[in-house]
């Protein structure tokens, strides 16, 4: 991991590493902040046995309430397993991001069973849509009048905690035949007055359901004007896009840039091409809680970059 | 010479069209192999014209490619574990999330070009063309 670094930079060096690496522990990742800079407890491993001071935040994905298929019969049950690692933290996260796919069918039942089980872990939580969360009849009208209070258009909205924005984007509605995701313009102007007038050491953490980048087309893995709101990120120095969707790991750095995929904590999907389609994949028994997971992020004073530590249902 | 051929076949067609498949067996079998051979092969193609189904089995509209008829009925049907859905690019039609085996229908009333894809998964494209 190699980054530019000029004489403008270095005082904001630390700033510029900030999550550049995420903790996974258990089934989630955790980041802390410490004064406002948030950097890493450690490295894989270390984490784990570190208690992390400051502020952390998890990030949990796709759990697919009401699916009921052969490659995970228990979607709700293996929820209730990530949250029992959440409610056995030692440090509880100050929030968590859910990226997407709360339920299967968007039904009212699969969003009261999440709810229910999600409240449990007595922790605000940070929603935006999947696809599979605007299928009711009325088609997001389910999500928005749960999640979307306080948010624009289809669910998208900002925050700020600890120093850091964060941005919840929406790339699941008006997809075009043939496309990828979709943010459309005025998602995209939003963002962009969002962004204006913020300083550029303010670290930036984006979440959506799709990757933003385009990670196997053939898949519809990728936004079609993701890089329109990468563009609008290009200035700052530390920003961090987590994403679902795809149901596995994927980590990339690019620049100032992490991308990264996270665990679902429903069922696994293939890697991309290595199956006739990007449906559920189907793995024995015994195997299957050690592909599903959630993700602890930790951002702590220090001088390592950050690290992303998966720990799956099984660990 | 070819007007009179054409009206002839058309009127052939919707002769055929007004008979059960199992009175052109029967016919087939009286008029002998060459001529039975055709009958059948016009009744069977607007049998499947009337009764048109486009699967979806891993994230793949099957077959890619329809071509009906004015009137035709085309049913999707859904073989995934995950629920997809069918739109039509204008939104001449637009189903409901159909779970696995659920189904959609849609009469086609006038000819033309139909591109749909997936409104979820919107890198899963087809096409219905309906002829007069």
């Amino acid at each position: 991991m190699t980054r530019k670094k000029d004489e403008l930079d270095t005082p904001q060096l630390n700033r510029r590493h900030v999550l550049e690496c995420m903790v996974w522990a258990g089934t989630g990742v955790v980041w802390a902040v410490n004064g406002g800079v948030p950097h890493s407890v450690g490295l894989i491993g270390d984490a784990l046995a570190a208690e992390p001071k400051g502020f952390t935040f998890l990030q949990m994905s796709d759990s697919h309430i009401g699916f009921d298929k052969a490659a995970n019969p228990d979607a709700l049950g293996t929820l209730r397993e990530a949250v029992a690692k959440v409610k056995a933290m030692a440090i509880k996260p100050s929030f968590i991001i859910h990226t997407g796919d709360i339920t299967h069918l968007s039904k009212p039942a699969e969003f009261d069973n999440a709810d229910k089980v999600f409240g449990e872990t007595g922790v605000q939580i940070h929603y935006v849509p999947g696809e599979h969360d605007i299928i009711d009849e009325d088609r997001g009208k389910a999500y928005l009048e749960r999640y979307g209070k306080g948010s624009k258009g289809a669910g998208w909205h900002s925050f700020d905690d600890h120093g850091i924005h964060f941005i919840g984007l929406v790339n699941v509605v008006d997809l075009k035949g043939g496309g990828l995701g979709n943010l459309g313009p005025e998602q995209l102007a939003w963002m962009e007055a969002d962004l204006k007038g913020r300083s550029s050491s303010t670290p930036i953490v984006v979440f959506a359901h799709i990757p933003l980048q385009v990670i196997y087309r053939e898949w519809g893995w990728g936004t079609d004007d993701g890089t329109q709101a990468l563009t609008l990120l290009k200035r700052f120095g530390s920003v961090t896009i987590l994403n679902g969707h795809i149901h596995q790991l994927a980590q990339k750095v690019e620049g100032n840039m992490t991308f990264h995929t996270a665990l679902s904590t429903a069922f696994p999907q293939p890697a991309p091409g290595t199956a006739p389609s990007p449906g559920p994949m189907l793995v024995p028994a015994d195997k299957l809680r050690s592909l599903l997971g959630l993700a602890t992020i930790n951002v702590v004073q220090g001088n390592k970059p950050l690290a992303i530590i998966d720990n799956t249902l099984a660990g | 010479m070819g007007h009179q051929m054409q009206m002839l076949i058309q009127h052939l067609r919707s002769w055929i069209d007004r008979m059960p498949i199992s009175r052109a067996v029967v016919l087939a079998i009286l008029t002998g192999p060459i001529v039975g051979a055709m009958l059948l092969a016009l009744a069977s193609a607007r049998a499947q014209d009337a009764n048109a189904v486009i699967t979806i089995d891993n994230f793949t509209f099957a077959p890619p490619e329809l071509n009906v008829t004015v009137g035709t009925t085309v049913k999707w049907v859904n073989h995934d574990d995950i629920p997809h859905t069918v739109v039509e690019k204008n939104t001449t039609f637009r189903s409901k999330a159909l779970d696995t085996n659920d189904s959609y229908s849609f009469t086609f009333k006038t000819a033309g070009t139909f591109d749909y894809f997936c409104g979820l998964h919107p890198h899963m494209v087809g096409k219905v063309i309906v002829k007069p």
